[in-house]
């Protein structure tokens, strides 16, 4: 593509200002988290004294360190099983004809059309009764429903890409359906696998409404909840940059996968959305 | 969308095969059986976990219902209903709903544009572009909510001075308290909004742009008349998305004001009815008439645009 220097201009320009937009809140919230005494409330962007303090409060509180341990464990184990199922039901759906395939789609869509709060509030009710209140299953349960649907999006949409003819082929060399997805389609769809388990990761760590309404604990409180309670905190006089501190733990992992994996990130949430 | 929810017919399915070899009937068979052992896991997931609270939803609320006092629990049919809508400050949280989506959304579509333009165009710094602009998108939008929270705040935040504003207090009414939530709800979700248009960006030939510019469009012209028309599609969808997800809005309102300065959004009082005050019954049936509005909003999009989604969709299905 060619273009004229001044136009070059105007995009870079253009791009340095998206990158401070995108950048100078997630700054901002880190530069609060090292601000320690006086500092906290100079409502200056930066601190005077960088200073380690809020960390240190944040690591020595079961609050925090229990929720991050939840959040840690909850998002991988659904993330996992997610993937596992949405990988079966896109192949499903991609490559096979079978009578209700619409159904699966219809209901997925019906998902993500869905309020969270709508489903979170009856869950609330249903699992008082049996007693997955404020257990790990009680919010895994609901994280896989609610996770799926974009994995089926995100996934099926990779696997229409898939040369069908590598399937035939196998199956033409005596392969059944099923050892050509094991053999063939598996390593072929690896990398979308791995886009729809960063997505669904992103979306489980990100959960806040089946946080709140399905534990009363630290049993199983996920830190976006957890952040909410700090302010009732005893142990913390003034919560606002331990919560910063907080913050910025909780996003190390979203700003570390998306250094490492952001083209397959964009690839996934453009195939998936549109052509889902 | 939801319109097309219902399950088709098994010979709309087997019509739409027709088309595919004719295969041995008893290899269709097995076909259908991995189908299903293959979707099926994920189907019952899905349908377990979101069907039956749904549907028991819709029956406690039709029930006055509090979880404190369960020997009076009693039928009282469309009551709870009668006494949502009938009560102000049930349309009041719908009026501050709609407000925020409709600025939400109406922001973002423009920023969102602007963002994908230049990805779309900018030949330098591309990487670390889609990197930055994935940043608020992965972030956790309690965390957003609290950054943006602080920095309004008249106590830590850099805003008021950078503005010249003094002790002037954000959160202290329901306007400046609102933009506040909007700021942040946008500042979240603009990059997913830009990530969907630019899909639609790039499917656009640039052969298109080529010929409008030879032909002496301005950059304006081009825009108008090449760009936005070819990619219809691609901002319905991202509307559509961006439309139904703003209209949940929860978490962003529970962080930055709880509620407070009239701020509450519906999911906030379904929230508050069911959890914090334990109504089972009229939280329940506050969630009904959220979940109805969100299908409604989600078949007005569907039957506004149907042709383009037709269009976009039908390769596909």
């Amino acid at each position: 593509m060619k273009a004229s220097r001044s136009t070059q201009l105007f995009w870079i320009a253009g791009a340095i200002l998206i990158i401070l937009y995108a950048l100078i809140p997630v700054f901002w919230i880190v530069s609060l988290s090292f601000k320690a005494g006086d500092d906290i409330t100079n409502k200056q962007f930066l601190p005077t004294v960088w200073s380690w303090e809020n960390y240190k409060t944040v690591f020595s509180s079961d609050l925090f360190t229990t929720a991050l341990r939840n959040s840690v464990g909850m998002s991988i184990i659904a993330t996992t099983i997610s993937v596992i199922l949405a990988t079966l039901a896109a192949y499903a759906i991609s490559r096979l004809e079978f009578p209700g395939k619409r159904a699966v789609l219809g209901v997925a869509l019906a998902i993500t059309v869905f309020p969270v709060i709508a489903i979170a509030t009856p869950l609330f009710n249903l699992w008082r009764t049996i007693g997955l209140y404020d257990t790990w299953l009680g919010l895994i349960i609901p994280y896989l429903s609610y996770s799926l649907p974009l994995s089926v999006y995100v996934l099926s949409a990779f696997f229409r890409e898939i040369p069908w003819e590598m399937e035939q082929a196998a199956q033409v060399d005596g392969a059944t359906a099923w050892q050509a997805f094991r053999r063939v389609i598996v390593p072929l769809a690896t990398p979308g696998v791995f886009t729809a388990a960063i997505l669904t990761f992103f979306a489980v760590w990100n959960d806040f409404v089946f946080g709140i309404t399905l534990t009363s604990s630290e049993a199983a409180r996920p830190v976006p909840a957890a952040l909410a309670f700090f302010q009732g905190a005893s142990q913390f006089s003034q919560p606002t940059a331990p919560i910063a501190a907080a913050a910025v733990v909780v996003t190390i992992p979203i700003v570390i996968l998306v250094l490492l994996f952001q083209r397959k990130i964009v690839a996934g949430l453009t195939n998936g959305a549109v052509k889902g | 969308m939801s319109t097309t929810l219902p399950a088709a017919p098994p010979q709309a399915a087997a019509t739409k095969t027709s088309h595919r070899r004719v295969r041995l009937t008893d290899r269709a068979r097995k076909e259908r059986n991995l189908g299903w052992m293959l979707a099926g896991p994920a189907f019952f997931v899905m349908v377990a976990v979101t069907g039956y609270p749904i549907l028991n939803a819709i029956w406690l609320s039709l029930f006055d219902y509090r979880l404190t006092d369960p020997g009076a629990k009693d039928f009282i049919g469309l009551g709870n209903y009668a006494t949502i809508l009938t009560d102000g400050l049930f349309w009041r949280q719908f009026g501050v709903t709609t407000l925020i989506t409709v600025v939400t959304v109406a922001v973002e579509l423009v920023l969102g544009f602007a963002l994908a333009m230049v990805m779309h165009r900018a030949l330098y710094l591309r990487t670390a572009l889609r990197t930055a602009i994935l940043v608020p998108y992965g972030i956790i939008t309690v965390v957003s909510s609290y950054a943006w929270a602080y920095a309004f705040s008249n106590t830590y935040g850099f805003v008021n001075p950078t503005l010249g504003l003094g002790d002037y207090d954000w959160f202290g009414g329901t306007w400046s308290a609102l933009f506040t939530i909007c700021v942040a709800e946008i500042w979240k979700t603009t990059p997913f909004m830009s990530l969907l248009l630019l899909a639609g960006l790039a499917q656009i030939p640039d052969d298109y742009l080529e010929a409008a510019k030879v032909d002496g469009a301005r950059a304006w012209q081009r825009v108008k008349r090449v760009i936005l028309p070819n990619m219809k599609a691609a901002i319905m969808v991202a509307l559509l998305f961006r439309t139904l997800d703003a209209f949940r809005i929860f978490d962003s309102v529970f962080i930055m004001t709880a509620g407070a300065q009239n701020t509450e959004t519906l999911s906030f009082l379904a929230y508050r009815q069911t959890i914090s005050r334990v109504m089972i019954g009229l939280g329940s049936a506050v969630s009904v008439i959220l979940a109805i509005l969100v299908v409604l909003i989600a078949v007005m999009f569907v039957k506004v645009f149907r042709t383009d989604l037709s269009q976009q969709r039908g390769d596909r299905k």
